[in-house]
């Protein structure tokens, strides 16, 4: 049997200025071809203005095991959000 | 559904009793509806069920097209010709969006085509029905996709992250083939009598093989139960059919054609349509691979595997010789 095409991970960005966002997977022999089979399999519907591809193997991610102390740092400072700091009602532009 | 009769290799609904703590910590996590990822520790049963669940809908989804597949050189318009094979491509991309969802699990695509050829996994019994004719393919837009989404809109809200996700997409994009195939049933009703008996003819045939579709009564359906504890099956067969009589009868009554069953009728105390009873010997020999198509699908699609396996090799053949050029130069 031959080898599996690669895996490639798709991100796309919408017409509406905002970031790339993950949208699925698929298999390609090489990124010209991946970014084609992209188009055809994630943007039959103007989807889209640009498409990323990048192979899975390439893709690094943290533990799902190690959510807790991972994300530690960030749960007790919850000076970090503005909401903390209450404002006098009678002060705007705050 | 697309998904029929997936077993779960448990025999009966584990209770909390006889969890370890591990499958007990990810029960509650079902419960409080959080999704459960890739990544992320799950039962082996709960792997495989979905595998199996998963798979049997990506294999519909690509045998799924060749019965329409059928009717595409053969359309009555450009613009009818047009229209299918947007639909046929949906069904093309459904299927990878769901393969892709079940390779997350730790299996490949390839062990699932070569599963599917070899007759280990199952598609949708509706599936090795014929398209006789041009309505036939109104009659499955309307009939055969009605139903699929009665059963994919609950998915989207599966427990298991990558498979809602991909129903998201799907349940999108079906109620465009829901809709050309009710426009095509709608032409043919205000057509000639002639035309107008061939939607009926349609009707005929593939009323009983879609209400199939939902598979087996409640009391029959041994894996349920567990499937609906790990939120991979939201509502059961006999509800989802029962949802799906009572939204497609009165769109036949619009349209001036009749369901093939004696005993169907408004019920005004229940609030539903009684309907007759399915002949489920039919369905099981189906499921068998005794149906109408079933050894033509499953041979077509062996050869159409075998006969791309030289573009496969080739692509990956350029592919590795222009890495191996990059890397030289």
């Amino acid at each position: 049997m031959t080898p599996e095409w690669p895996l490639w991970e798709v991100f796309i960005r919408s017409l509406h200025g905002l970031a790339h966002k993950h949208v699925g997977s698929l298999h390609a022999p090489d990124a010209e071809l991946a970014v084609k089979n992209a188009r055809d399999v994630y943007t039959r519907r103007n989807e889209g203005v640009s498409i990323w591809v990048v192979r899975s193997a390439d893709i690094h991610a943290s533990a799902p095991g190690d959510k807790a102390p991972l994300f530690e740092p960030s749960n007790d400072k919850v000076y970090r959000h503005p909401t903390f700091f209450p404002m006098p009602d009678e002060v705007k532009h705050l | 559904m697309y998904a029929q009769m997936v077993e779960t290799g448990v025999r009966k609904v584990q209770d909390a009793t006889e969890m370890s703590p591990q499958e007990a910590h990810f029960q509650a996590r079902v419960d409080a509806d959080v999704k459960v990822e890739a990544k992320d520790w799950m039962p082996d049963a709960y792997r495989r069920t979905l595998i199996r669940q998963i798979q049997q809908h990506a294999h519909s989804e690509i045998v799924g097209m060749l019965p329409e597949g059928n009717w595409i050189s053969r359309a009555p318009s450009l613009k009818r010709k047009a229209i299918l094979m947007a639909k046929v491509q949906d069904e093309a991309g459904h299927g990878l969006y769901l393969y892709s969802a079940a390779e997350t699990l730790g299996v490949s695509r390839d062990q699932m085509i070569e599963d599917l050829h070899a007759g280990k996994v199952r598609y949708s019994s509706i599936f090795n029905y014929p398209t006789l004719t041009w309505a036939d393919i109104g009659a499955i837009g309307w009939l055969v996709d009605g139903a699929a989404i009665m059963n994919q809109i609950p998915l989207c809200r599966c427990s298991y992250g990558p498979y809602a996700r991909a129903m998201i997409r799907i349940c999108k994009e079906e109620s465009f083939h829901q809709r050309q195939g009710f426009d095509i049933m709608m032409t043919l009703c205000r057509g000639t009598p002639e035309q107008k008996a061939m939607a009926q003819d349609a009707l005929n045939r593939w009323w009983w093989p879609s209400l199939m579709m939902f598979g087996p009564p409640d009391a029959e359906s041994v894996h349920s139960a567990q499937s609906a504890k790990w939120k991979i099956k939201l509502l059961s067969n006999d509800e989802l059919r029962q949802r799906f009589v009572d939204q497609t009868v009165p769109q036949a009554d619009y349209l001036g054609i009749t369901m093939p069953d004696p005993e169907l009728r408004w019920n005004e105390a229940a609030g539903h349509y009684d309907f007759g009873p399915i002949d489920w010997a039919e369905f099981h020999a189906v499921l068998k691979g005794n149906g109408p198509c079933n050894r033509e699908r499953l041979r077509t699609r062996t050869k159409a595997w075998e006969d791309g396996a030289w573009v496969r090799e080739a692509a990956l053949a350029h592919a590795d010789k222009q890495a191996r050029k990059a890397k030289a130069a």
